[in-house]
Order: structure tokens, then sequence, then C-alpha cells
């Protein structure tokens, strides 16, 4: 049996483990950001949104859609991974593959895949439920599918260091909490930054998810504040270095290994 | 030949300083049923962490089936299966997929797996807990589970991290089977275990670790040759009159009707008899005071701590 063979074996093994645990738990992963995109779907979008008008050259709620569907991919895509290899890490589980012949590639891709799968599910849930409060375009479906795409890998990536530093179920949560939230909510989702003072113009270009959310709304709307291509080698860069950390980290068994 | 596993000057240093290993050496021969065998924290399951890739090691090399544990992974872990001391599955998967998924890290296809996992879950009395969240089973039938999902890739080696603690001695001596079945076939097996009847039984050569170094490295038959002294207690029919005494024997009598004898090298146990027959002293029933491996690693270990 060649080792490519083994590779590719082992990784759509963990790849079927890691959609079958999210769709064992759909009650925890699949259900509440439905649930939740609803509200804002109703609350901001229909209620608020009725109210404020057009942005960007859009109706408001429109206008929302696209950093709601993003959201709720980047922040899955994290979730799947930290919990799932936290917990792996935390019942020894990991070390099924540990003593198996999987090299640390072939760990991080099926692992990334998994929140990939859970990203793109979730994205897939509220991108039909906003079908129900506004009609979608697709201005462009490439970058659309591609910058939700390496949006997932990218955040799968970070939600895997996230699980291979953490000594504890909190651990997992505390960059979710204070770090994405609060960088998806000043990424642009609700508003233009072109509403900003040129100061906060500036500090808002310093954050990724502003790329991510205003790509993906170019996709949908041909509406954007940022520039795509850079968005794009922005994203294929810190996928490249993350994933070249995270390979480092599974090399030298940290967490992991005595 | 190359031997099924190899260790050679092996250090560990923990983090904190603590030296685990002390550059053991050892080799396990292919077919063997080879016991590890030391006290708690004698470097036991360091050893087995760094030969199966679960412990980091300091110096030193480990190989199995002549594949270098760190050099040639790859090959080192599809010959090894590890059944570890402490429980290591993930609790919400069902006993079937926990097997079948192991098999797919090995790189078995489904068809292949899903035979492997039915032939072994069946000979383990697993089968009819397929469907069951592994969390559900029962301390023995977990220990069964490990011992499925090391063997489900039909690995050459074998590493047993004390595979019958806290089971109970019915469903230990089926394991005991198991595993004699197993090793007969031509798997290479290497136990850590507490009970040392158990690696009695079982075992063909026997290594004894205290404080990371080895202490004897040899054949049990060899091993148990060098007690020089065995006891037995002989249950009396009769309390044992006051002042009693066997001539050419050390006695003592912790109870009524209870002897211990204390039989030396090239003494016989006829004697015994005799002299019990002389006295008007009829045994009831007769057997060793403590295992013999055990006397002997006890003896060994103190030896080697003081």
């Amino acid at each position: 049996m060649s080792p490519m063979r083994v590779q590719w074996v082992a990784f759509q093994t963990i790849v079927t483990k890691e959609i079958r645990r999210f769709m064992r738990i759909w009650q925890q992963t699949l259900l509440p950001p439905a649930i939740t995109m609803t509200l804002y779907f109703i609350i901001f979008g229909n209620l608020i949104g009725s109210r404020i008008g057009e942005m960007g050259g859009v109706d408001y709620m429109s206008y929302i859609v696209p950093g709601l569907i993003m959201m709720s991919v980047i922040t899955n895509a994290y979730g799947n991974v930290s919990s799932s290899f936290f917990s792996n890490k935390f019942q020894r589980s990991v070390e099924e593959m540990m003593v198996a012949p999987v090299y640390p590639i072939t760990i991080l891709l099926g692992f990334v895949a998994g929140g990939v799968a859970r990203g793109v599910a979730v994205g897939v849930i509220v991108t039909l439920l906003s079908l129900y409060f506004t009609d979608l375009n697709v201005h462009h479906a490439g970058v659309m599918v591609g910058v939700i795409l390496l949006s997932a890998i990218l955040f799968s990536l970070g939600g895997f260091i996230n699980a291979v530093f953490a000594t504890k179920f909190d651990d997992i949560s505390i960059i979710p909490t204070f770090v994405i939230t609060p960088l998806t909510y000043l990424g642009g989702v609700f508003y233009s930054i072109s509403l900003l003072p040129d100061f906060w113009q500036d500090v808002s270009m310093l954050n990724p998810i502003l790329y991510m959310v205003n790509t993906f709304r170019y996709g949908v709307l041909g509406v954007t504040d940022i520039n795509v291509f850079f968005a794009f080698s922005m994203l294929v860069f810190f996928i490249f270095i993350l994933g070249a950390y995270s390979i480092w980290l599974l090399r030298r068994g940290t967490g992991m290994r005595q | 030949m190359v031997a099924a596993l190899a260790v050679e000057n092996l250090s560990k240093v923990y983090g904190n300083g603590f030296e685990a290993l002390k550059g053991i050496t050892l080799e396990v021969q292919k077919g063997d049923f080879f016991a590890l065998l030391g006290p708690n924290g004698a470097g036991k399951s360091t050893t087995l962490g760094i030969i199966s890739g679960l412990v980091q090691k300091t110096a030193g090399n480990a190989y199995v089936m002549g594949h270098d544990v760190n050099g040639d992974a790859f090959d080192a872990r599809r010959s090894l299966g590890v059944v570890p001391q402490e429980f290591n599955f993930n609790q919400f998967e069902k006993v079937y997929d926990i097997v079948v998924t192991q098999a797919g890290y090995f790189g078995l296809r489904p068809a292949e797996a899903k035979a492997n996992a039915e032939e072994l879950l069946k000979a383990l009395d697993l089968w009819d807990k397929r469907d069951t969240p592994s969390r559900m089973l029962s301390g023995g039938m977990k220990r069964r589970l490990m011992i499925a999902r090391a063997l489900v890739h039909k690995p050459d080696v074998l590493i047993l991290d004390e595979p019958t603690a806290g089971v109970d001695i019915e469903l230990r001596r089926s394991m005991w089977e198991f595993m004699e079945e197993l090793n007969r076939k031509g798997t290479t097996i290497i136990l850590t275990t507490h009970y040392l009847e158990e690696a009695e039984q079982l075992c063909r050569n026997i290594a004894i670790i205290n404080k990371g170094e080895i202490v004897q490295c040899t054949s049990k038959r060899e091993l148990l040759s060098q007690l020089t002294t065995e006891t037995f207690v002989f249950d009396l029919c009769e309390p044992v009159p006051e002042g009693f005494a066997l001539e050419e024997f050390e006695c003592a009598i912790p109870a009524e009707d209870t002897l211990e004898v204390t039989v030396e090298k090239g003494q016989s146990i006829n004697r015994i008899f005799s002299l019990l027959t002389e006295k008007n002293l009829e045994v009831r029933s007769m057997r060793t005071k403590s295992n013999r491996l055990e006397e002997l690693f006890v003896n060994l270990v103190r030896e080697s701590n003081s």
C-alpha cells in the first residue's frame, strides 16, 4: 500500500468523521446559526432596515445579507475545528491518529475540510433563509465561491491553532468572543465604511474580516469598499502562513505529545 | 533476522527534569510474547509511548520491524498496534465507527475496514454492542474495544499497556486466551501488567525495569530459575501442635491450622509431606504463598532500589 494511498484514505476518513460529528449534533451546529440569522434578517433587515432605506446603492436588507452569510461561514468554520480538535485532545482520541501512519498535513487537511464543510453547510442554510426576505442576485459567482472557500479555510486554520494551544474548554471560546465577533461586527457587515470618518475608515482597513465581507458582497451585489484582488491575495497569504505554522505545531506534537 | 522491536540507549527527560528512561536497551524477537514489568513510574509507559509515537524521546533509537520510529515512522506505525493504559477513544462515537475509523487511518478501504471490524468485534464479543456509543460500555468492554481497534489493520506487533487492569477474572481469562491465540498466529505481543501471574502465564521473555533502567531482561525460565526459595502454605485438618518445628525447613504458623514452609532450591516438597505424616498431621490443601514471578520481581526491584 503506497503512502499516498494511505494518506488519501486517512484524509477521507477524517473528513467523514468530522461531517458525521457536526451532522450528529445538528441541534448545536446547524440550527443555532439558522435561528440567529433569521432574527438578524427580521430585526435588522425588515424592522430597522425598512427605515434606513438604501446603502451602497441597494436596499438595506440586500446589503446586509452577504455580510451575514460570510459571518456565519467564518464563525462556524472556526468553531467546528477548534471544538472538534480540542475535544479529540481532551478525550485523547487524537492519539488514534498519532499512532497511525498519518502525516501531519493529512490530519490538518482533514480537519480543515471538516471546518469548511460545516461553514459552507451553514452558509447554504443562511442563504436559503435569506431568499425568504430578499432576492439575491449573483454578480460574480467565481468571486462568491472563491472568497467563501478561502475564508472558511483561513478560519478553520485559526480554529485549529486555537485548539492546539487550548488546555481547557474555556480557551476555545476566548478568541471567538473577544476577537472574531468584534472584528466581524466592525467588518462592514451592517454598514459601509464610507459612512465612517476618515480616521475610522483607515482603522477599519486593518480589519481582515472587512475584506472578506466586502469581497463576498462584491460577488453578490457588485458593491464593495475595498480592492477585491488585494483581498484574495491577502487570504492566500494568510492561509499559507497559518497552514505552515499548523503543520509545524503538528510535527512538534505541541499540546499532544509529551 | 530483524527483531520485532529493538530499543537502543533510549533516554527520556521530561520538561520538569524527571529522568524517566536512562539509556535502556532491549530487543524483542518476532513471534515473542514479551512482558515489560516494573513498579509504577518505572518507565514502562514512557518506553511504549516513545515506540508508538506518543512521547518524544530525548536520545537513543527505537525500531519496529526494523523501521526507525522517528526516521521511518510511516512503516514503523503500520507494523504496530497499540492498546494504551487509559481509555482514549471518542466517548460519543459508536463502537463500530471507532474501529472502522481507525482502519481508515491505516489506509484500509471501507470494505476491508468493515470486514476486519466485524471479525474482531465478533471475536471479542462486542458485535451486539456495535451501535452503542462507547461511553455506555462497561470497563471490560472498553478494554476489548481498544484491543479490537488496535488490531483492525492486522499489525505484526501489538503493544498492550495493562490491558486487563480493572477487568474481572473471568473476562481476564478469556482475554488471555484471545491474546495467546493471536500470538500463536504470529503476532508479536509486548505486554505490561501489574498482574504478575498474567505475565507468568502468557509470556516467554521478560524485562524488568525500575527507575528508568532495565534490571533484568531474559527468558521466563531463566528468570524463575533465579528463585532460591519458595514459600508454600499448607492447610491442615487439625491445629498445629505447640512448639512445632520441621527439622530442615524454616516454618511459620500464621493461623492455628495453617503452616508456611520455606523451601530452598534443591530441597524436595515430598520431604515436607513425609515429615508431616510422621507427626500425624494431615494436609487438606497446599498452595504457593505468592506467585513465583511476583516473589522474584519484588526481590529484584528491592535489590535495584538498594
